[in-house]
């Protein structure tokens, strides 16, 4: 198999990465910054869980059976990430929402420009 | 038993605190086991720095998981030095809380606030005490939610902005960071700090070590505010409510800081980071870069507030110039800053939270007369503004001076130079202040008495601090020079 074909998760990883990224970086909108922030964070499960799985490697169970063990603690590390992730979103999300009913907006360049608006005035 | 079980305590506690004031809901019971839990870690912390002066580094193995299985706590001599300055900071800031969240936080949102500061505490505590490097991105976590929330409790609707921004770029950092001690889990098959330092060097520089090192330098960089990811940091400040202003200045760029240290001086080590590769450079560009431009954006702002979020943008770049130089004198001079910067601005922004209490805003208009309105709170605010400025006899100084021996131990004169003539800029911004409050007439009908006892007495502590650390240094530099001294692993 080519370097590349066997290294697929990473190529998979480094995209979801970027794509995020960008996304983050690119877009105006504030949920639609969220959603690219959450698939930067995603991309980060899979760099820790594709390297522990071996092909053909079972659940760490002690027993003669088994001789090829995928590592456990990737799995349990990216278990916290998830969480962190999602109380993440929704904390970003809940401040958006407070972010509308303040601005009237989830424009980036509108919230901007009102908060530049009101400066001026005071 | 307690003594045994310390460096758990010390995070438990105010971890433990935060759902409790949460189920209760009353603001003073919150209140009350806010400070209550605060002065528990001050005192741990304390009790602590003491053991590990007396008998060196402590490992304590979480749920009797010996190490590197399971998670470690260790407390060494640098990790102690920032506990004490970040849970001291918690202490003070706690009953100063009680007027000014009182003032600017409707009455329903009380609760929240001690339950917020608790969690933040237990974050930035579980970030310096863990000896485990997955274990410090779950407390960077902790810490940073917390801190977003505090920031968005802000009564101003740029807050909301502020905390979102934060909280975009703080996820950035954090994640970058989680990349980075995913590579080196990747190297090495180990997650503990010192396991991590001990098999590194068989994997010395491989392109995943490297890229590790690239990525913990970035993440990091952006929660410490390092020029040109500060942007976050001036608006978070100006809008957070006064306690939480006072609270994250001093305490969380800090921890930042210290994390760098650790991966930069523990993990990675000297030989890669120091000699091998180009970081002090770099760092040292930034950092200059950090200290003329922001002071110089400080001088122009019309808001106190904003004008000495500015200006901690340029103290972190003296502390990063310290890492940068990688001399004893240097990382001294680093470890000192850190310290030293932590009470100064602690106490500046405590006192302009006083301020803000009486005159309902800290602009320059606001100021003006404010000698004769509010002479303890104006005090107060020159004395700790000498302190930022470096003057002999302030804590300021002392760092200021460690950066230029340090300077000149490396034979860079022009960092020297450098150090000395920003200072005075900083003599500028902090002179805009006396200007304002002594030279002013003040407008008439402006609100005029001093700020309650109980914001009044935490802050001056801060501004005693200031003056006591000027001139006693026996403990600030004897403990930043032992930090320095392990660090570059010739450790006593």
């Amino acid at each position: 198999m080519s370097a590349f074909a066997s290294h697929y998760t990473y190529w998979i990883t480094v995209l979801l990465m970027a794509a995020g990224l960008f996304i983050v970086v690119a877009r105006g909108n504030l949920v639609k910054k969220l959603i690219g922030l959450s698939i930067f964070q995603t991309s980060v499960y899979l760099l820790y869980i594709a390297p522990g799985k071996l092909i053909g490697g079972t659940a760490p169970i002690l027993s003669a059976a088994f001789k090829v063990y995928s590592n456990p603690l990737p799995h349990v590390l990216i278990l916290t990430a998830i969480v962190v992730g999602i109380a993440t979103l929704a904390l970003g999300l809940a401040i958006v929402v407070r972010i509308r009913e303040a601005y009237g907006s989830i424009e980036e360049d509108e919230i901007v420009a009102a908060d530049r608006a009101s400066g001026d005035r005071a | 038993m307690i003594q045994e079980h310390l460096p758990a305590l010390q995070v438990v506690v105010p971890l433990a605190a935060a759902p409790l004031i949460v189920l209760l809901r009353h603001a003073g019971i919150a209140w009350a086991l806010a400070v209550a839990a605060s002065l528990c870690a001050f005192g741990a912390s304390l009790a602590l720095a003491l053991e590990v002066a007396r008998a060196g580094p402590i490992s304590y193995a979480m749920g009797n998981w010996p190490p590197p299985w399971g998670i470690e706590y260790r407390v060494d001599a640098l990790s102690a030095f920032v506990l004490v300055l970040v849970s001291a900071v918690g202490a003070l800031v706690a009953p100063y809380a009680r007027r000014s969240v009182a003032a600017e936080l409707p009455r329903e949102q009380h609760y929240l606030y001690y339950a917020v500061h608790c969690l933040c505490l237990a974050g930035l505590l579980g970030m310096t005490i863990t000896g485990d490097a997955f274990n410090l991105f779950v407390f960077m976590e902790i810490a940073s939610l917390s801190m977003y929330v505090l920031i968005a409790l802000g009564r101003d609707r740029r807050a909301l902005l502020a905390a979102y921004q934060y909280l975009i770029l703080g996820t950035i950092g954090a994640t970058f960071y989680v990349i980075g001690v995913g590579l080196l889990y990747l190297a090495t098959g180990t997650l503990n700090i010192a396991d991590l330092a001990a098999r590194l060097p068989e994997a010395q520089a491989t392109r995943a070590v490297l890229a590790a090192l690239a990525f913990i330098t970035v993440g990091v960089s952006l929660k410490l505010a390092l020029f040109p990811l500060h942007l976050w940091l001036p608006n978070a400040y100006a809008y957070a409510p006064s306690a939480a202003t006072a609270f994250l200045a001093a305490t969380a760029t800090k921890v930042s800081v210290y994390v760098l240290l650790r991966f930069y001086f523990t993990v990675f080590g000297a030989p890669l980071v120091v000699d091998a590769l180009p970081v002090p450079q770099i760092l040292i560009g930034l950092s200059a870069i950090a200290i003329v431009s922001a002071s110089l954006v400080a001088l122009w702002q019309t808001d106190f507030k904003r004008l000495l979020a500015y200006s901690s943008v340029a103290q972190i770049g003296y502390i990063t110039l310290g890492i940068g130089m990688a001399t004893r004198d240097g990382l001294t001079a680093a470890v000192v800053h850190l310290f030293n910067h932590g009470i100064t601005k602690g106490a500046l922004f405590l006192l302009v939270g006083g301020v803000a209490l009486r005159a309902g805003g800290v602009d320059f208009g606001r100021l003006r007369g404010l000698g004769r309105r509010m002479p303890l709170t104006s005090l107060g605010v020159t004395l700790a503004g000498l302190s930022l400025i470096g003057v002999p006899g302030t804590a300021g100084f002392v760092s200021k001076w460690y950066l230029v021996l340090g300077a000149l131990e490396a034979g860079q004169a022009w960092l020297a130079a450098l150090v000395v003539l920003t200072s005075l800029i900083a003599v500028a911004y902090v002179w805009r202040f006396v200007e304002a409050a002594y030279l002013s007439e003040p407008e008439p009908g402006a609100p005029s008495g001093e700020a309650p006892l109980s914001m009044l007495v935490p802050s001056w502590v801060l501004v005693g601090a200031c003056l006591w650390f000027g001139l006693d240094t026996s403990y600030t530099v004897e403990g930043a020079r032992r930090a320095a001294a392990l660090m570059l692993g010739n450790a006593p």
